[in-house]
């Protein structure tokens, strides 16, 4: 059978995101406990989360989480790290037995800052670890990165995602930012790499959805040069505000705009100013907007977007709690942790819902 | 004088029974087919002359009237077919090029009909157009890779672009090679429904500069029709390098053609063939070209945007890159199916190559070198119906051009003789006798309701798809499954095959 990137799998999934946005951390019981009630709709056969703020002791080295199939494929990575990265401290991911979690990878994490030899003229430390993943991805079988981000991390795997926060003992981690993403896969040969969330530097995305945009949003990326080695939606979305938010530096809102861009009835109502951006935004744009049915939650160090697609075609709902905003598939498992929310609501199609750390709040 | 070989090609069947003898028969026909036998005070007919236009038997009050192939059989070869004999009889008789009109009839395949659509199926909802917005405004001309946005405000304009409201447009079809009035049902629809027309290599009548901001005006290698007015009045400004018909040659209007009206529109003198050069001599290479697109340019203030039109022919990809980088806004590429109003019959059945993959192959180049969304890419060299329109898009068109199609909404009946001069539906003639059978108010309707009814078939398949926007089609293979097709032609189309 063949794995997820040499074939496109459909899915369905259940979404769930916390954040404290004083940028205070707690512990991954939350976010495991909400997931977990949202059992049914993911079938076991994918299941992970992303977590921000699990690293304090290296805030400024890039966590690479990796999967490995092999010895030799950990062997191959490694000397290619060496190369490009001074690592600072590697070691195992620790993870606990779990009677239902069978054919786990390897899975190690380095902390690691960029060799300046390593950089090619003009590019960024960010561009070296983007450059360095898409390597590893493509051309190292057998290694899999899982993240790459600051002070962050992402842990995934094949099985439910309660089983998955079992396994990887997410419990005796904290942080600030939780999201959680639970699997319905219409078929799977079973890749761990393929569970999601799906992730490039510190962004991080759970995805809930099919978008029947992906053929058009994939080959506008790849004129970027991003390689779509996944062939999923999830991968798709988080190079495409990598491309806008850490690329072009597309303000926030314009992002959003362009992935859940504004009906034509809508835009001919705005002011003439806002029109003529709106309309650049679909022109230059257009083939970035994501359509079909999808909700995202976007995570990264300055905070989460969720959104859903402008049709509203995938169930959302947020609410807040004193300086907690939290974010789910389904309300139940927002209640489930949250038993008495100041304020619940369920976003339209195309508004986004954002948390974004008060300056400076996260940099303790 | 000896006797001609040539057999006719088409057999006028007339039901006695039927003919009333009103003799509408002999006045519609232009090519003299029926005529008035005063002796034997009946209606009788020159089956040579026929052509096969269905004026006749459309205007028939009684419907007397049948065409058929004429019956007669050569003996039979699958090698000497009756057209390939029939061609020689003709060429032994005259001497001359063999001349045509339309598109290549041959029995090449067509692509469009071995690629297939998408539909939703329980992993992602369909979309119903009737319950929710489904959008297909498109625009055309040069994208930067990324805007730049500072509090909310635009820090940059964006090129000029062509705002179309469905992602059609009517190909270039010069006044002279059809009438005023076939150019006015086309300009007024294109208005309608918000797209574009295309004049063609025959100047902008007086009476069209109303169409203006529907208009695209074309600079061919004649520069029949040019002059500064006529560059400011179009939306958009085209440069006509080939055409799918007759790629590698260049066009001629007889004099015969070359009445007042098109004589002043064109600024040349009455009555003298119009010929345009096969190349632009200003133009041997792609930095001639690239100095045209910047004069035009600049004779338009960076106002507009310049798109330059080439046949697909073989090398296509590596021409359509030269052209993006030549400062081309956007690029329409003419399928060896475009029809004509004239071509010589061997380059038009025999030269250049189907536009789907024409198609597949400069997208596909165009996004491997990162300049897929400097340049719009419009096709077109028989585009059918919607089903071809989204096929094309899927492939990778921002949008189609459609002309034979067109024509046919206004009346053509596809008899090929539009060389003649003597189209009975009044389209591609100029005798005002002929030319005022056409209506333009009533081509206008009938053109625009053309495309409206595309459009709703393009929402309903868009829809089937779970896509809302048009631009989430663009360029979306994933939509598209092959059959019947080689791996070969699906490496060219960057499809899957079906099952896939
Ligand atoms: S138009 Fe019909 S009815 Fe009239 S003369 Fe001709 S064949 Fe007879
Ligand atoms: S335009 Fe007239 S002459 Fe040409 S094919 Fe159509 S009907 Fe025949």
């Amino acid at each position: 059978m063949l794995r997820e990137g040499e074939v496109r799998i459909p899915s369905g999934c259940a979404i769930s995101g916390i954040m404290n946005k004083k940028g205070e951390v707690f512990s991954g019981h939350d976010i495991i406990q909400s997931i977990a009630l949202m059992h049914d709709r993911s079938n076991g056969l994918g299941g992970g989360f992303a977590a921000y703020g699990i690293y304090p002791d290296f805030p400024d080295h890039y966590a690479f989480h990796l999967f490995y199939e092999s010895a030799e494929a950990k062997e191959k990575t490694e000397t290619y790290l060496n190369m490009l990265f001074h690592i600072a401290e590697s070691g195992k991911i620790p993870t606990r037995r779990v009677p239902s979690v069978k054919n786990a990878p390897l899975a190690w994490r380095y902390f690691a800052k960029p060799k300046p030899d390593a950089l090619f003229e003009d590019e960024s430390e960010d561009e070296l670890v983007v450059r360095a993943v898409m390597y590893i991805n493509a051309h190292f079988s057998g290694s899999f990165v899982v993240s790459s981000g600051k002070n962050m991390g992402a842990f995934k795997g094949v099985g439910y995602p309660e089983e998955m926060g079992e396994y990887f003992r997410l419990e005796e981690y904290k942080g600030y930012i939780w999201t959680a993403h639970g699997r319905f896969p219409t078929n799977t040969p079973g890749w761990w790499g393929g569970a999601h969330p799906f992730t490039l530097l510190d962004w991080s995305i759970v995805h809930n959805g099919e978008i029947s945009s992906y053929g058009a949003n994939r080959r506008f990326l790849e004129m970027f040069g991003y390689k779509l080695t996944m062939q999923t939606d999830t991968e798709a979305i988080t190079y495409a505000f990598d491309l806008l938010l850490r690329k072009q530096n597309i303000p926030l809102d314009i992002a959003i705009a362009t992935l859940a861009a504004p009906f034509w009835r809508d835009i001919e109502r705005m002011s003439l100013e806002k029109q003529t951006l709106y309309k650049a935004v679909r022109t230059v744009y257009g083939n970035l907007l994501l359509n079909g049915p999808f909700s995202i939650i976007l995570g990264s160090n300055k905070g989460i977007v969720a959104l859903n697609d402008r049709l509203k075609l995938r169930s959302l709902v947020a609410a807040t709690k004193a300086d907690v905003l939290y974010i789910a598939s389904e309300e139940s498992a927002i209640r489930e942790i949250c038993p008495e929310p100041e304020k619940i609501w369920a976003p339209r199609g195309g508004e986004p819902v954002i948390g974004l750390f008060e300056e400076g709040g996260i940099q303790k | 004088m000896t006797i001609s070989m040539s057999t006719p090609d088409f057999l006028i069947e007339r039901d006695r029974d039927r003919c009333i003898k009103c003799q509408v028969c002999v006045r519609q026909c232009a090519n003299e087919a029926h005529f008035w036998d005063e002796e034997e005070q009946k209606v009788k007919a020159n089956d040579a002359l026929c052509v096969n236009c269905h004026r006749c038997v459309t205007y028939c009050p009684t419907h007397a009237l049948t065409i058929r192939k004429y019956p007669l059989e050569f003996r039979e070869n699958a090698n000497w077919t009756a057209s390939t004999i029939k061609a020689i009889y003709r060429q032994a008789e005259t001497g001359g090029i063999l001349l045509t009109g339309m598109g290549n009839d041959r029995p090449y395949p067509i692509f469009w009909d071995h690629l297939l659509l998408n539909a939703s199926q329980v992993t992602n909802p369909s979309i119903d157009p009737l319950r929710e917005p489904m959008e297909l405004k498109t625009f055309l001309g040069r994208k930067p890779d990324q805007l730049k946005v500072e509090d909310g405000h635009l820090v940059e304009k964006i090129p000029p672009q062509l705002e179309l409201e469905v992602p059609i447009m009517f190909s270039a079809m010069s006044y002279g090679s059809i009438s005023l009035n076939a150019i006015k049902s086309l300009a007024a629809a294109a208005e309608r429904v918000g797209i574009m027309y295309n004049t063609g290599e025959g100047g902008l009548h007086k009476d069209l500069y109303k169409y203006g901001k529907n208009t695209i005006v074309q600079v061919a290698s004649g520069r029949f029709g040019v002059h500064p007015e006529y560059l400011q009045a179009g939306a958009a400004i085209e440069i006509k390098i080939g055409q799918g018909a007759k790629p590698g040659i260049g066009g001629h209007l007889p004099g015969e053609k070359v009445g007042l009206e098109v004589s002043q529109t064109r600024m040349i003198p009455e009555g003298t063939d119009a010929i345009s050069p096969a190349p632009h001599h200003d133009i041997y290479s792609i930095e001639d070209l690239s100095q045209l697109i910047y004069s035009l340019k600049e004779a338009t203030q960076y106002q507009k945007p310049v798109s330059v039109k080439i046949a697909a022919v073989h090398n296509i990809a590596a021409i359509a890159s030269g052209i993006a980088r030549a400062g081309a806004d956007i690029i329409a590429i003419d399928g060896f199916r475009g029809g004509t109003g004239a071509a010589p019959l061997r380059t038009r059945d025999n030269v250049g190559i189907p536009i789907e993959l024409a198609l597949a192959a400069v997208d596909s180049r165009l996004r491997e070198e990162g300049i897929r969304n400097q340049v719009s890419l419009v096709v077109g060299g028989s585009i059918r119906n919607s089903a071809d329109v989204v096929k094309a898009i899927a492939l990778g068109a921002d949008a189609v051009y459609i002309a034979t199609a067109a024509l046919v909404a206004i009346g053509c009946h596809l008899c090929q003789k539009c060389n003649t001069g003597k189209c009975n539906w009044g389209i591609a003639t100029q005798n005002p006798q002929l030319v005022k059978r056409l209506n333009p108010e009533i081509g206008a309707e009938r053109a625009a309701n053309l495309i409206m009814a595309w459009e709703h078939e393009i929402k309903e398949l868009l829809g089937g798809m779970g896509i809302n926007a048009v631009e989430s089609l663009r360029g979306n293979r994933l939509m598209l499954r092959g059959v019947g097709l080689s791996d070969r032609e699906l490496n060219i189309l960057g499809v899957l095959p079906a099952g896939e």
